[in-house]
């Protein structure tokens, strides 16, 4: 077909127009008919006061103000203090360092409130969407009706680029913080329910006998038995839970959710970008702190200590409160350590901006040759071609290729996702999304597979590496914006590179992990057999690893979808673009097309590789 | 509801099947679908047609590899796994006729059960996993303290009240595992392989504890092993299981003297007879000529030097309260172990 092309009816290139659906128009309809029909705003507008009132205390809490409680606020140093004892409590004395020298880092450099609107958020929403996450898991696990119908909402749902959230929260819920909030809320829940599934279904049978034979009563044996049974997992629910919130907070800022996520989108509109990093290293410090005290809580092991004196069992409580009576001290008597202002905080942008003049100076040119390379011979190639590829024949290539691997379901999903896309009226923009994710997914593979080899040949190189993927992905994604924009300015090619920083994260991990569990019994086979390394990696390792390795690139293709929509920011012309466009106007309908658009590209890919991987699993032994 | 007194199970016609369909096929069969009928339509019968009883005070050993319904079964009397036709009676109750209030009432007291793989609760210690049964049907803290140490004092594990599970090693978990069993005191005892995930040695010592226990306890017991040393050891009876049907039931001796069938024999040829076979089974009437008597439940094993050494020795046998039965056939006992 793509031979023919020139032969072919126009119906056959690209969709015609008869032939689109109004799905924005009928979104727009049900959305309208929800909420001047049912009424349904009233209802919602009703939460939204709820969570502005929690919002409302926290903000109390944190910054002072009239408003919740009327109280004045905790001063840095009792906060920085109890964090720090909190950090100490889960994980010694790094981990106190870690959590008392961030709030510490946030105090001195005047970026205290901003910090705090921000925070005060995520602990509005993490606290919501666990429990609803929670509720909603132990149901699905108790009633299979309610498992089957949520699980490809679940698909779907971690699949809808994050603004797809923004806009039906703006319609329903208002603008302004709490809006920030509720979409923050939805946002993290699905990560919440499948984690606690998943953690249900993992406790051993005779565990639940046991309960059963001990005569639990059906609620005694959720609450006593089940859920502590599935604590890790419910616990690792809850840090995601949590890196989801600050992620979302922070992209929140595009419907007026502020704190540090606002003003870091207010710096890059005016490209100061000294400031930006500040701000960038506050968020990132905020995010490895929340991840590692998480972890930590997660992995901790029940001790005993009931048989010690009142005093030494209680030392953390009591240890909190004195550090709380003498924080509060010292900051009413030294105002400095009770809230420093902007302007009085110390400032690093007096060392950023000479580098970032220094690289605008000394780098631009060379950068520019680079830019105009790649944009000539590379994008601008690769992205024609997908203009030019009639939409027919993709939709036929990619339904035979879901034919080939995964049977007919696979195929109909398949023609389903894209068959929407085309009736969707935005196959042209779309086709421009999948172009840049092409290249940047080409880029990821490549350079991924290097790095993941490389880092996988000594035991202890690949568990630094890990360690550095973990701390890479709790960084909301919003942060790799900084360093793009940095280098090169706004274009195509600087969305495409944000997307491949972001996205290589997965792909350098599975690759990692899939050449490191490779069975050590087959590994001395291989050695005894005489391979040398070379050999070993190609004959051995690389094709066991392989279908792990898939499911890092399935990864890589979601992230890098999430990131091209969030990189819109930057100036790009596909979906994103006109997400933002949609947001601007409060085009709810639009938005949500356009965010399945995104959604079903990505699920498209998702259906391929999990079928493949699953089949190759299966064929090696490897499947569980 | 006094646990001590009671302790009976019957179980009668007992099925389980498993596939797409198992009330379909059983009644389309008239409740006796043959092996060739459940094959075709894709079902497994892991439990097939199985009827038998224990009595108060006895231990029924149920042997059976892996596969043969042998954890089925042991489910589909403690209710655990509904079955799909036949009847259980516990003390006479009809089982399979309580709703789901009763069946946890039941649970809470007259039944105890211990798992393979110790099953013990990751977040409570050992006296809170001991007293995890007692908590359920809601006894104050005191007075649960008070039974559990009793139960951790009798399983051996005094000290360690206060340890979590993943402190301890496999036969102290099991040991944790058999004081929650037993802390309610229940009439009836399941053990669903319990010393099959230890090592050896440790298997050794925990079933001579076990007989320890039952000795004091005195409970009706259903044994899950696949080990048939283990059955040998501490059964009063075995049931051998195989593909879900219930191939001989028999004490030990019986089993090993007369298997049923085939595949019964495959397991008894390798028993070292000496330590099965008692005394009881080779008297003749007679009487001794003077020497030291031994009772009727002595295994072949330890008498054996006497009989080799002194082969014109009469040997009296007595039964425990000491009355006179007869003597040793010494042919018919060297014929059995040597022939």
């Amino acid at each position: 077909m793509m031979l023919a092309r020139p032969w072919l009816p126009d119906a056959l290139l690209r969709p015609p127009a008869v032939l689109l659906l109004p799905f924005a128009d009928w979104l727009n309809a049900f959305s309208d008919y929800l909420q001047n029909d049912l009424q349904l705003t009233i209802f919602t507008r009703a939460i939204a006061d709820v969570v502005q009132f929690i919002l409302d205390v926290v903000n109390n809490f944190l910054l002072g103000g009239r408003k919740g409680l009327g109280l004045p606020a905790v001063p840095w140093l009792t906060v920085a203090a109890l964090a720090g004892l909190l950090g100490y409590f889960l994980g010694g004395t790094r981990l106190a360092l870690l959590s008392g020298g961030t709030f510490t880092y946030l105090a001195l450099f005047g970026q205290w409130k901003l910090a705090m609107q921000t925070l005060a958020l995520v602990f509005v929403s993490a606290p919501a969407a666990v429990l609803i996450g929670l509720l909603l898991g132990i149901a699905a696990q108790r009633k299979r009706w309610l498992e089957v119908s949520i699980a490809p909402l679940l698909n779907i749902a971690q699949s809808l680029p994050h603004f797809s959230y923004l806009l039906p929260v703006v319609i329903f819920f208002g603008v302004g913080h709490h809006a920030g909030a509720i979409a923050t809320i939805i946002f993290a829940t699905p990560p919440m329910i499948r984690m606690t599934l998943l953690g249900l279904k993992r406790i051993q049978p005779e565990i639940i006998e046991a309960g059963r034979t001990s005569g639990c009563s059906p609620r005694q044996r959720l609450w006593l038995v089940e859920v502590p049974s599935a604590r890790q997992e419910i616990m690792v629910g809850i840090n995601q839970v949590i890196m989801q919130c600050l992620a979302m907070v922070v992209i929140a800022s595009f419907i007026g959710a502020p704190g540090l996520g606002y003003k870091l989108l207010l710096l890059l509109q005016s490209l100061r970008i000294g400031d930006a990093i500040e701000i960038g290293v506050s968020i990132v410090l905020i995010a490895i702190m929340l991840d590692r005290l998480t972890l930590a809580w997660a992995y901790r092991v029940p001790e005993y200590h009931g048989d010690e004196r009142f005093l030494v069992r209680h030392k953390y409580l009591l240890g909190a409160i004195a550090l709380a009576a003498v924080s509060i001290a010292i900051a009413a008597l030294e105002p400095y350590f009770y809230f420093i202002p902007r302007r009085e905080g110390l400032s690093t942008g007096f060392l950023w901006d000479p580098i970032v003049d220094w690289i605008t100076l000394n780098l631009f040119d060379p950068l520019q040759v680079f830019r105009h390379f790649v944009a000539l011979y590379i994008l601008i190639p690769v992205r024609d071609l997908y203009q030019w590829a009639p939409f027919s024949a993709v939709m036929l290539l990619y339904t035979g290729l879901g034919w080939c691997i995964g049977g007919r379901t696979c195929a109909l999903l398949i023609f389903s996702f894209l068959g929407f896309i085309a009736l969707s009226g935005w196959w042209d923009r779309a086709m421009i999304t999948a172009y840049m994710i092409t290249v940047a997914v080409s880029v990821c593979i490549v350079l991924g597979l290097t790095l993941g080899i490389w880092a996988s040949r000594s035991p202890s190189r690949a568990k630094r590496a890990l360690l550095l993927c973990d701390t890479f992905q709790t960084f909301p994604s919003f942060i790799y914006l900084i360093p793009v924009i940095m280098l090169f300015q706004v274009n195509d090619l600087s969305a495409i590179a944000a997307v491949t920083i972001y996205a290589m994260i997965p792909a350098v991990r599975y690759t990692i992990e899939g050449l490191r569990n490779v069975p050590v019994p087959l590994q001395e086979a291989v050695t005894s057999a005489g391979a040398n390394r070379l050999q070993r990696l190609v004959q051995l390792e690389l094709p066991l690893a392989l279908p792990h390795i898939m499911v890092g690139i399935n990864q890589t293709v979601m992230f890098s979808l999430f990131m091209v929509v969030i990189a819109a920011f930057i100036g790009t012309q596909d979906l994103g673009q006109e997400m933002m466009r949609a947001l601007s106007f409060n085009d709810l309908g639009k938005g949500l097309v356009l965010g399945f658009c995104v959604a079903f590209l990505g699920l498209t890919i998702d259906q391929l590789v999990s079928h493949w991987e699953r089949r190759r699993k299966r064929e090696l032994g490897l499947a569980e | 509801m006094d646990g001590k007194t009671s302790g009976v199970i019957r179980c009668e016609s007992l099925w389980k099947i498993y596939g797409p369909d198992p009330g379909g096929i059983f009644r389309k069969h008239d409740g006796a679908p043959s092996d060739e009928a459940l094959k075709e339509s894709g079902h497994i019968a892991a439990v097939n047609n199985i009827s038998l009883e224990i009595s108060r005070g006895e231990m029924l050993v149920v042997m059976g590899l892996s596969g043969s319904g042998k954890s089925t079964l042991v489910r589909c009397l403690s209710r655990l796994v509904e079955s799909t036709a036949g009847r259980v009676e516990m003390d006479g109750q009809d089982l399979f006729a309580l709703d789901e209030k009763e069946l946890i009432e039941l649970w809470r007291h007259k039944m105890g059960m211990v798992f393979q793989h110790f099953a013990l609760l990751p977040h409570k210690t050992v006296l809170e996993n001991v007293a995890f049964p007692l908590q359920m049907q809601g006894i104050t803290p005191d007075v649960r303290r008070a039974k559990a140490l009793e139960m951790i004092e009798l399983v051996g594990l005094s000290g360690r009240e206060n340890y979590f599970p993943r402190e301890l090693s496999g036969g102290q978990q099991q040991r944790v595992g058999i004081a929650r069993s037993l802390a309610v005191d229940p009439g009836i005892w399941f053990l669903d392989e319990p010393f099959s995930a230890l090592d050896p040695l440790i298997r050794r010592e925990m079933q001579d504890e076990f007989l320890r226990l039952q000795e004091m306890l005195k409970k009706s017991i259903v044994f899950i092993t696949h080990d048939f040393d283990e059955a040998l050891r501490l059964a009063d009876r075995i049931a051998i299981l195989y593909h879900g049907k219930v191939e001989q039931i028999g004490t030990p001796e019986e089993i090993v003297m007369n298997p049923a069938t085939d595949y019964v024999a495959r397991f008894t040829s390798e028993v070292p007879r000496a330590r099965v076979l008692t005394v009881g089974s080779f008297v003749v009437a007679g009487e001794g000529d003077g020497v030291e008597p031994v009772a009727k439940d002595t295994p072949i094993a330890s008498i054996l030097r006497r009989i080799v050494l002194s082969p014109d020795a009469r040997i009296p046998v007595v039964e425990d309260n000491g009355r006179h039965l007869g003597v040793i056939d010494r042919n018919a006992l060297l014929d059995a172990l040597f022939g």
